[in-house]
């Protein structure tokens, strides 16, 4: 055999024991969904090992190559990146494997505030996560209904889609008071939130006056907002009389819609009333009859 | 003259130590950018909001490192809560059973800020990152790879910090 001709053979004999070398043993999949059996076959001899590790989880599975290696129905559920390492005495294979979220299985919904004044713009805020029954956040678009009823008066709805598993809405509170249902939905799942729409600041505050011998006798206009909601007792109502440089206060909580108190009456004296911020009417003690 | 020159080499040799060393520290610090965003969904964040989430969040990255390397749970507390803790902690709990570690050294992040909320009680970001991550089978080295891949995480705002909540890796885009 001349010198040429084994250097050829040489080169054909490491060519394909680098070949063998680099034939895969095993077919990773590049991504599974969380919770799917994973079945892999495996080729050669001999005892190797499985790795699947990240953050999201950690496995091992010793093997003898040429059989199947299984992972069961929920074994591995974690959404995440992993790497998968098959490692023999003298080998080693890794890849790289995305298991992803399942099908929507929970939502987590914020709703705030849980109580606001009524006829704010954009005034209440929906946030939804979703999440698939492995505490997995959906990160696929999914569409999310946000509906927002209140016991007299039409439901309003708006359809967002979800991005990076958050859904997000603002919307407006109703004109009138009372508890709203703020619903969320994804397919079937839904989950449900109270808000409490409470009257907004009183709308034209007016006092009355009448004399009570030498007391004044004050007694204000039932309060309402300015679209008509009854505002709620115990809100204070402020009087104030002020004489020659002196000041008089009297603050009366709300009773039945109204504030009611009296005064000494001061010739030239002059009584205003406020709850808030805003200020009523003002009246002069010699006008009072 | 001679002294002059003695102080000078004294100075040169000292910057040069200060400079290894500097180079020395910030050779395990990952480098991070953060994507530039004034308003991300109902709320503005704040040059001061953004800066100490980043810090929290690259923070985190260590706090896992650490506990998945010395499978260690409670290194977890400091950075993590709700789900995000729970599932780590389950996975220093696997590795402890099987006997193996990793080591996870974040290298580069890419961070953008994804959602605050409206009430300032959680907050969004995707972070494309890199890292390497080794894997040890008692004690023996198995693999060390470089990996890229994009991380979300939910942070909230607690007493002295902000903590990661939900920690998940996105499939490829």
């Amino acid at each position: 055999m001349t010198a040429r001709l084994k250097a050829v053979l040489v080169s054909v004999l490491l060519a394909a024991a680098l070949a063998a070398a680099q034939t895969s043993r095993v077919e990773f999949p590049r991504s599974i969904a969380a919770g799917d059996a994973l079945s892999l076959s495996t080729t050669g001899n001999g005892k190797a090992t499985l790795y699947i590790v990240g953050p999201g989880q950690a496995l091992r599975r010793d093997l003898q190559l040429g059989d199947k290696v299984a992972f069961g129905v929920d074994e591995i559920h974690n959404a995440g990146h992993y790497i998968v390492v098959l490692a023999g005495p003298s080998f080693s294979e890794t890849a790289e494997l995305d298991v992803t979220a399942r099908q929507p299985s929970a939502l987590s919904f914020l709703a705030k505030p849980s109580r606001l004044p009524v006829d704010r713009p954009d005034g209440i805020s929906g946030v939804v996560y979703v999440f698939d029954p492995f505490q997995n956040l959906v990160v696929q678009p999914t569409n999310v209904s946000f509906e927002l009823s209140e016991s007299a008066g039409p439901t309003r709805s708006r359809t967002v889609s979800t991005r990076d598993g958050l859904a997000w809405v603002r919307m407006d509170s109703a004109p009138k008071a009372g508890a709203a249902q703020f619903l969320a939905r994804v397919g079937d799942l839904t989950e449900k939130r109270i808000v409490q729409q409470v009257p907004a600041e009183p709308c034209n505050l007016r006092m009355n006056a009448h004399r009570s011998g030498n007391r004044i006798e004050l007694e204000t206009d039932p309060l309402r907002d300015c679209r008509g909601n009854a505002v709620p007792d115990g809100t204070i109502v402020t009087f104030k009389e002020t004489y020659q440089g002196t000041e008089s206060t009297v603050d009366v909580p709300l009773k039945r819609g109204v504030a009611k108190t009296n005064m000494p009456v001061y010739e030239g004296g002059l009584i205003s009333v406020a709850t808030g911020v805003v200020m009523g009417n003002e009246i002069q003690t010699k006008d009072v009859r | 003259m001679r002294r002059i020159l003695s102080n000078c080499g004294q100075t040169l040799m000292l910057l040069g130590l200060f400079w290894t060393a500097c180079i020395a520290l910030g050779a395990d610090r990952p480098a991070v950018r953060v994507e530039p965003s004034d308003s991300v969904g109902p709320r503005a964040v704040e040059a001061q909001t953004r800066s100490s989430v980043v810090r929290d969040y690259v923070s985190a990255w260590k706090g896992m490192s650490r506990a998945l390397e010395k499978n260690n749970a409670s290194l977890l507390d400091v950075d993590f809560l709700g789900t995000a803790k729970d599932k780590l902690a389950d996975t220093v709990q696997d590795q402890r059973k099987l006997g193996l570690t990793t080591r996870y050294e974040d290298r580069k992040h890419n961070i953008a800020f994804a959602f605050y909320s409206p009430e300032g009680m959680s907050i969004q970001l995707v972070d494309s990152v890199e890292y390497d991550v080794q894997l040890l089978d008692h004690g023996q080295v198995i693999v060390k790879r470089h990996v890229r891949t994009r991380y979300l995480a939910v942070l909230t705002p607690t007493e002295v910090r902000w903590k990661v909540r939900i920690f998940q890796a996105l499939p490829p885009q």
